[in-house]
């Protein structure tokens, strides 16, 4: 599995991409593969705000929930409605169409976020 | 499959349509008396908007066709008396027949909650005798038999917290859970108004004393251990991390899942923790599952008594009353006294084991989860070194590399006969096989489950694809669990 070089990742598996003052955050291919088949995604309304390792939402699969912890700190301003009807897409395109919510920061990004060369040694690939 | 391996040879079982599908118009069951009342229009009663004419795809079915429907369905269900239950962390034990036969003598059976106090001394007896016994188990100054389930007596324990440290002048904001925990502990935790902070384990399975240390301020209201924790390994720190948690001023709350393997050896009011619930149905013998109701008996040390849900039972002069007058009590959980009829049970087992059988039962759950540990060891990774206590935890990691997983081996392990084992718990180990066979079960049946692993973790070498797709022998093959998850049908529709 290939991970986007312009990400960033974290240690609980989900991944950002910064624009401008806006990140998106998603979750990777190892935590959907070990995640397994995914029923339900849990997700804030837009105008929420969140912050650093802050749960702000949870995957539901056929063997757990997990939280989803917000690498960035800033408001939702778009959650993607794809997920609600089809939670699949989760499993098929993790690092695209299936991102989960788009932040507009308050804050710098954390420096401590892994690179996808990091992030793959971090997960043994 | 070997002939002579497994509990199950192939079998008649009569098919069963739904009661929908078995209605036919005009079938019925019974028989009104001639009304000797006058008779009254629902309409002009009720409103014409409030009457239908007819409730659309209700069944109409004889009698002998619904107690075979239901006696059919009944044969087709695997329960405890059938077998070996080996649910990780569910404690699932065989329930003796002497709680029900006690559950059922007339006194206790037909008492009626809204009896006089002086005709329910029997009953309030049975309620202090319970809490007495329960306080002494887990080394604790009180107990409350109020709360009707486990998550229930979780709920009521972090509010006890609460309350105790709101009296202080400050409730506190955090809860500390190990990423090993039981999922209701951090539900638990948000409901009562708390965030959550989750702990990494270490290597050993266990919470790290210097992780915690880091964690602990005086914002950390509490932190809930599950102790044997949920990889079946008792957290041997546990007087430590109690210590660093009392020098912040935050309780400890004991998630009493896994009582059954300290009921008789050790307390965990001796080793630091302020507050508990136990699963009655769990540990004490109760029924369990679709038998229910439970109980989750709440224990705590005596700074936290005057918060207990109230009312509490208290004797003068040698008879029992009910006293309201407790001002500090967050008030009540539960209708009532709790789910009466589960307490007796508890009473019973206890009485009947006494203490000297109480220990015996726990030191053979141990034996029992060491002895299939021991056996399947050379044929499943074991998650963690440590040493077992009344559960054993394995990973999938060999039979992974065939593409088998926890889930495709305990579909297999139906066609042996056995109700599978936890799958995929805790969630610290990829692919958890988590065995709890408890005291109850006899060697010939640890063996038949051992083997039946044993010649499982060889289909794999030899046919994992096989494997992959069981259940083989059963009525319905694997189901869609995916599909029913993400599209689920929850009524009949006639489709």
């Amino acid at each position: 599995m290939t991970y986007p070089e312009q990400f960033k990742y974290t240690k609980e598996h989900e991944w950002v991409s910064i624009e401008g003052d806006t990140g998106t955050i998603g979750i990777t291919f190892h935590a959907q593969q070990e995640l397994g088949d995914i029923v339900y995604v849990d997700l804030p309304k837009t105008g929420t705000s969140v912050d650093v390792g802050q749960s702000f939402g949870s995957v539901e699969s056929v063997k757990a929930v997990s939280d989803i912890y917000s690498p960035l700190a800033g408001e939702v301003v778009e959650v993607n409605s794809l997920l609600s009807e089809s939670p699949e897409k989760l499993n098929e395109d993790p690092h695209g169409a299936a991102w989960l919510v788009k932040v507009r920061l308050s804050s710098p990004v954390d420096a401590a976020l892994m690179s996808a060369a990091d992030y793959q040694a971090y997960i043994g690939e | 499959m070997p002939k002579t391996l497994g509990k199950v040879r192939p079998h008649l079982t009569q098919n069963e349509p739904l009661l929908f599908e078995q209605s036919s118009a005009g079938k019925k069951g019974y028989q009104l008396p001639e009304l000797d009342v006058p008779a009254v229009d629902a309409a002009t009663a009720l409103g014409a908007e409030n009457v239908r004419a007819e409730i659309a795809g209700f069944p109409e079915v004889s009698e002998v066709e619904v107690i075979r429907h239901f006696t059919r369905l009944s044969t087709w269900n695997y329960g405890i008396d059938l077998g070996l239950f080996p649910l990780g962390s569910c404690t699932m034990k065989y329930n003796p027949r002497i709680n029900e036969v006690v559950a059922r003598m007339k006194g206790l059976a037909w008492a009626h909650p809204y009896q006089p106090e002086e005709l329910s001394q029997g009953a309030m007896e049975v309620v202090a005798l319970l809490e007495k016994y329960l306080a002494e188990i887990f080394g604790m100054d009180a107990v409350t038999l109020q709360p009707a389930a486990g998550a229930h007596g979780e709920y009521t324990g972090i509010m006890l917290v609460r309350a105790y440290l709101e009296a202080q002048g400050n409730p506190r904001k955090k809860v500390l859970v190990p990423d090993s925990a039981h999922g209701t502990n951090p539900a638990t935790a948000v409901i009562a108004g708390y965030e959550v902070t989750t702990l990494k384990s270490n290597e050993q399975g266990m919470i790290d004393p210097a992780v915690l240390a880091a964690a602990v301020d005086e914002n950390v209201a509490a932190m809930m251990i599950t102790n044997p924790n949920t990889v079946g390994v008792f957290e041997e720190n546990i007087v430590k991390i109690a210590g660093i948690l009392h020098e912040k001023g935050a309780q400890v709350y004991m998630d009493g899942a896994n009582l059954n393997a300290l009921v008789g050896l050790a307390r965990p009011g001796d080793f630091g923790i302020d507050v508990l619930h136990s699963n009655l149905h769990k540990t004490f013998s109760t029924p369990h599952g679709g038998g229910g109701p439970g109980a989750g008996a709440v224990g705590v040390m005596s700074h936290l008594e005057p918060y207990l849900p109230g009312p509490r039972l208290k004797a003068v002069d040698g008879r029992w009353s009910w006293d309201y007058d407790r001002p500090k009590s967050i008030g009540r959980v539960r209708a009532f006294y709790g789910n009466f009829g589960v307490l007796v049970r508890a009473l019973a087992y206890i009485m009947a084991h006494g203490g000297p059988g109480l220990r015996n039962a726990t030191i053979d759950a141990l034996l029992n989860a060491n002895y299939i540990r021991a056996r399947l060891e050379q044929h499943y990774q074991i998650a963690y070194e440590a040493r077992s206590m009344h559960e054993c935890v394995f990973s999938d990691a060999c039979q992974e590399r065939k593409g088998v997983r926890t889930g495709d081996i305990a579909k297999r392990l139906i066609d042996y006969g056995f109700h599978p084992y936890t799958v995929s718990f805790p969630l610290i180990v990829p692919g958890a096989l988590m065995i709890e066979p408890t005291e109850t079960e006899p060697k010939s049946e640890l063996d038949a489950f051992c083997d039946a692993l044993i010649a499982i973790s060889k289909e794999i070498d030899e046919d994992p694809e096989m494997v992959k797709h069981a259940p083989h022998m059963t009525r319905t093959s694997r189901v869609d669990e995916v599909t029913a998850a993400r599209k689920p049908k929850v009524r009949w529709t006639g489709e």
